[in-house]
Formats: structure tokens, C-alpha cells, sequence
């Protein structure tokens, strides 16, 4: 843990080193390509303006998460219990990813205005699919042994849903869930780009505007460190479900056991 | 709980091409019935047949019970790993059948069961830390509390290390008594050792064989029981042999 910290710390002295080289060897004026230096001073001065925006920028792109990971969820779950809904809807799912939803986000602006709504519906929106998608695939790759075991049992298609399919689709909602943190920010901020007069992506686009180009990279940066939080937050997350006896194994781990009997005499003795 | 013996005939399909021709299995109530034969023959796609799974199988033919009732929601079914469920402890697992029907968990029986198959003490561990041996105890454990007349064992120990696969028969023997049990493995010795009645399944189809006189579970050193074992051996290899 330690040394990956300092790795990390390393790699990011390096960027800011090559940076600031390139900065002062081509010798563009700050307007065009502000140093790190520069940056972090702009960020250390304007740290009251960039926290309002990103307490803006923070709570859409959170509510729209949440939204979008409850709705997706809450799709995946009943296109898995029912065979009629999926008669019904995945054509159409499928339809919708084939639609770039970012384009989406000038109409979106223009029917619910420039405030907080519209942004956490692009973001919603955006993450909807892939949460839906990686889920519902989860949830429909029941380990075969299991699905005997339901079978033989006479399981209920809800209990065989809520007990065995969806803690076997954890794993795959977290990729979904990982894809959704990826997208979100980018969806936020095209949000606002679209019509805004609040958040980081505002922000950045006045900046820019007004020739302020180190209080443009302050906000993206500040915009990349949410992102990095929420990712961690997410690993950490699925990391703690992962701790041996503690919490559930990834179900590829347990395909691979129920497919290949050499694995399982392996590890046939009592770990500790 | 009467367990009912059970009668396959006629022919196995699989998809369209004809698997084992003119089946006449008659397995005895309370008994052990073993499908021996190399992989790839058809043995478990019998026990699926049996167990009423979903797959590619059809049986042109009859499957009975002797009591004439239907078999579905009265057969267990034990394969070799990977029914067990990774993120619930073992008390959770043996109750799994009653929580899947919304009925309720009868968890001090489980723990009785878990005992019963000498697995005190861990029931609330996960499977992942259990041996393999174990493991199969939890099914087996979850097989009683499921109180199946009929169970279908398909190749259940195959993954487990000689020794174990010892205790684990005589185990499954001293436990499974009384209910109707189709054996399917591809190892001699275990048919010899557990089988009241068994077939040889080949190309040609099934060939009932003759076993020792002992009661089963059969001693592993008993004279009679290596006989039969290497007469049965001999048999697979001979069949080996041509399909290669």
C-alpha cells in the first residue's frame, strides 16, 4: 500500500516535471499553456470560487449516479424476473445505446432549463445503459450448477432471483458500475456546457472564454480529483466485499471452480 | 418418506442422434443403483433425464416411478463442485431449498445435519474455505434437510483425493439409507464398493453386471470386491481401447 502510494506520488512528480519542461522550453505565454506552478496557484486562489462550482458539479453528478444506478438496476432486475418485459424492452435498450445520449443533452436543456434537472437526467441517462446492460448480463449468467440446484428445489422465479442470481451478478454490476463513474463526469459537464450558469464545466467554458486558461486547467483538475474519489470510493467498496471470509467471492471464481475439478482438489485442504 | 424404485426404458436421444438404445434400467426402491461407463457414454445425461433437468436429452421410452407418482420435486441431485453458494456460510446453504421456496429456514435442524455429516463447529464458515471433501458434506447435509426419497449422484467425488473418496462413500452409504440412489461414475471401485445393482453403459448399450455377494458398502480389500473391481477395469480399458 505504502509503496503504491509513492509510486503514485512519483508518476505524478514526473507528469508535473515533463509539464513545466515543456512549458518552458517551447516558451508559449501562460494564456496558451499555463505551468503547473501557475495552475496551482490559481487553484490556491480561487479555491472559494472552485468549491461553490464543484459543490454544484458534485451534487447532479451524485444524484444522477444514484438515479441512473437505481433505475438501471431496477430494470435489469425485472427484465431478469420477467421474460415479457424483455420481450418488450431490450429491442428498445438496444436501440437506445446505439443513440450517442450526450447529443441528447441540448433537447434535454431545453425542455427542463438551465438549472440542476437537466443535468442529472444527461447523466442519468447516460449511465442508465451501461449499468443495465453489464447487470442484466449478470444476473442471466446463473452458474448452471445453481441453476439445477433452483430447479430441483422448485425456487420461486423471485426467490431464484433475490438468492442466487443476484448476489452471483455483483461482480458484473460492479463493471457497470465503474463504466457509470467513468461517464458520469464527462456527462455533467457536457451539461453544462450545453446551458449552465453554475458548476465546473461552466466554469471552465467562462475561463476559457475570458483568456483565464490556468483557472480553466484549476477546474478540470478539480474535476478530475471527484472523479478519482468516486473511483476509489467504488474500489474500495468492491474491495471490502471481496475480503476473504468476510464477504462474497467474484462468481467468475466460482464458474472456474464448478468447471474445472483440478482447481477444487487443489485447494483441497483447510485454508486458514 | 418411501422411496420408490424407479424404471427407464427405451431409447436416449441427444439433439437427434440416438445416445443408448433399448435402456431397461430397473432400479430397486432403497437401493443403489450404479451407471458405470467411460466419459462420454451417456451416463449423465441419464441422471439429468431422471432428475427432470433441462438439456438437450429425450427419452423415447418410459420413466417411471413403482409408487406412479411424478418424480419432479422428489429427486436430489449431487454433482461433482460448484453448487454451493460462495458468499452464504454453511448453515445458509443447507437452507437454501426452503428459503427458495419462501418457506421457513429451519436452522437449528441444519446445524443438526451439518453435525451429522461431521462438519460441527463450522457452520459458519464459507465454502471457499472448505476442503473439497467437505464441501461435499454440505451438499450432502443439504440433500437430507431437502428430505429428497430420490437422489442422483453424478460422479460426486470424482474431484477428491483417494482417501476422502473413501470416507465420503462410506459416508454417503450410512447417510443416504433408505432412499433411492442412482450412482453415476466413471470409477469401478466406487461402483463396486456402494452398487445394490449396477450397469456397465458402453456403445452397445447397458449391460447389467454381476457383483459380490457382500452388503454394500463393500470392504475395499475384501478379495471379492478387488475382483470385481479389476474384471470392471479390465472391461472400461477394453473399451478404451477401441474407441481410440
Amino acid at each position: 500500500m505504502k509503496t503504491s502510494v509513492l509510486r503514485g506520488l512519483l508518476a505524478l512528480a514526473f507528469a508535473l516535471s515533463v509539464w513545466q519542461a515543456a512549458v518552458w522550453a517551447s516558451g508559449v505565454p501562460p494564456f496558451i499553456l499555463p505551468g503547473p506552478a501557475r495552475v496551482a496557484e490559481s487553484l490556491w486562489s480561487n479555491a472559494g470560487l472552485l468549491a461553490e462550482h464543484a459543490r454544484f458539479t458534485a451534487a447532479n453528478l451524485l444524484i444522477g449516479l444514484a438515479a441512473g444506478v437505481a433505475l438501471g438496476g431496477a430494470t435489469a432486475l425485472n427484465l431478469a424476473l420477467s421474460p415479457g418485459a424483455r420481450l418488450l424492452l431490450r429491442p428498445m435498450l438496444i436501440f437506445a445505446q446505439a443513440v450517442p445520449v450526450f447529443a441528447l443533452a441540448p433537447i434535454i436543456t431545453l425542455w427542463l432549463g438551465y438549472g440542476a434537472p437537466s443535468k442529472i437526467v444527461v447523466v442519468m441517462l447516460v449511465i442508465y445503459f451501461p449499468v443495465t446492460s453489464a447487470f442484466f448480463d449478470g444476473l442471466m449468467r446463473l452458474p448452471p450448477p445453481l441453476a439445477d440446484m433452483a430447479q430441483l428445489m422448485r425456487a420461486t422465479p423471485l426467490r431464484r432471483l433475490l438468492l442466487l442470481q443476484l448476489p452471483s451478478a455483483l461482480p458484473s454490476l460492479a463493471s457497470g458500475l465503474r463504466l457509470a463513474i467513468i461517464y458520469a463526469p464527462f456527462a455533467v459537464v457536457i451539461g453544462e456546457w450545453v446551458g449552465s450558469s453554475r458548476g465546473l464545466g461552466y466554469l471552465m467554458l467562462m475561463a476559457n472564454g475570458r483568456g483565464q486558461t490556468d483557472l480553466m486547467f484549476a477546474a478540470l483538475i478539480t474535476l478530475a480529483a471527484q472523479s478519482l474519489a468516486l473511483f476509489a470510493l467504488l474500489e474500495f467498496a468492491v474491495k471490502e466485499r471481496r475480503a476473504p471470509g468476510r464477504h462474497a467471492l467474484p462468481a467468475s471464481r466460482m464458474r472456474r471452480e464448478a468447471g474445472n475439478p483440478a482447481d477444487a482438489s487443489e485447494s483441497d485442504h483447510l485454508r486458514p | 418418506m418411501t422411496a420408490p424404485g424407479l424404471s427407464l426404458r427405451g431409447d436416449l436421444w441427444l439433439d437427434k442422434a440416438p445416445l443408448l438404445r433399448e435402456l431397461a434400467l430397473e432400479m430397486p426402491a432403497a437401493r443403489w443403483s450404479c451407471l458405470l461407463g467411460p466419459s462420454g457414454v451417456g451416463k449423465s445425461t441419464i441422471g439429468r433425464l431422471i432428475a427432470g433437468l433441462p438439456g438437450p436429452q429425450r427419452l423415447d421410452g418410459t420413466l417411471q416411478s413403482s409408487d406412479r407418482a411424478a418424480l419432479a420435486g422428489r429427486v436430489a441431485f449431487l454433482a461433482q463442485d460448484g453448487q454451493l453458494l460462495p458468499w452464504a456460510d454453511l448453515v445458509h446453504n443447507v437452507t437454501i431449498g426452503t428459503r427458495l421456496r419462501g418457506e421457513r429456514p429451519d436452522k437449528a435442524r441444519a446445524r443438526e445435519l451439518l453435525a451429522e455429516v461431521g462438519l460441527e463447529g463450522l457452520e459458519s464458515r464459507r465454502p471457499a474455505s472448505l476442503s473439497g471433501g467437505q464441501r461435499q458434506r454440505v451438499v450432502l447435509a443439504r440433500t437430507l434437510i431437502e428430505d429428497s426419497p430420490i437422489v442422483v449422484l453424478d460422479e460426486p467425488f470424482s474431484a477428491l483425493d483417494a482417501a476422502t473418496r473413501v470416507a465420503m462413500q462410506d459416508l454417503a452409504a450410512r447417510i443416504l439409507r433408505g432412499r433411492t440412489v442412482v450412482l453415476i461414475t466413471h470409477e469401478p471401485l466406487e461402483a463396486v464398493r456402494l452398487a445394490d445393482r449396477a450397469w456397465l453403459l458402453g456403445p452397445e448399450g447397458a449391460e447389467a453386471m454381476s457383483l459380490p455377494e457382500a452388503e454394500a458398502p463393500r470392504d475395499y480389500r475384501a478379495p471379492g470386491t478387488l475382483d470385481a473391481q479389476s474384471r470392471l477395469l479390465a472391461r472400461l480399458h477394453g473399451m478404451a481401447t477401441e474407441c481410440t
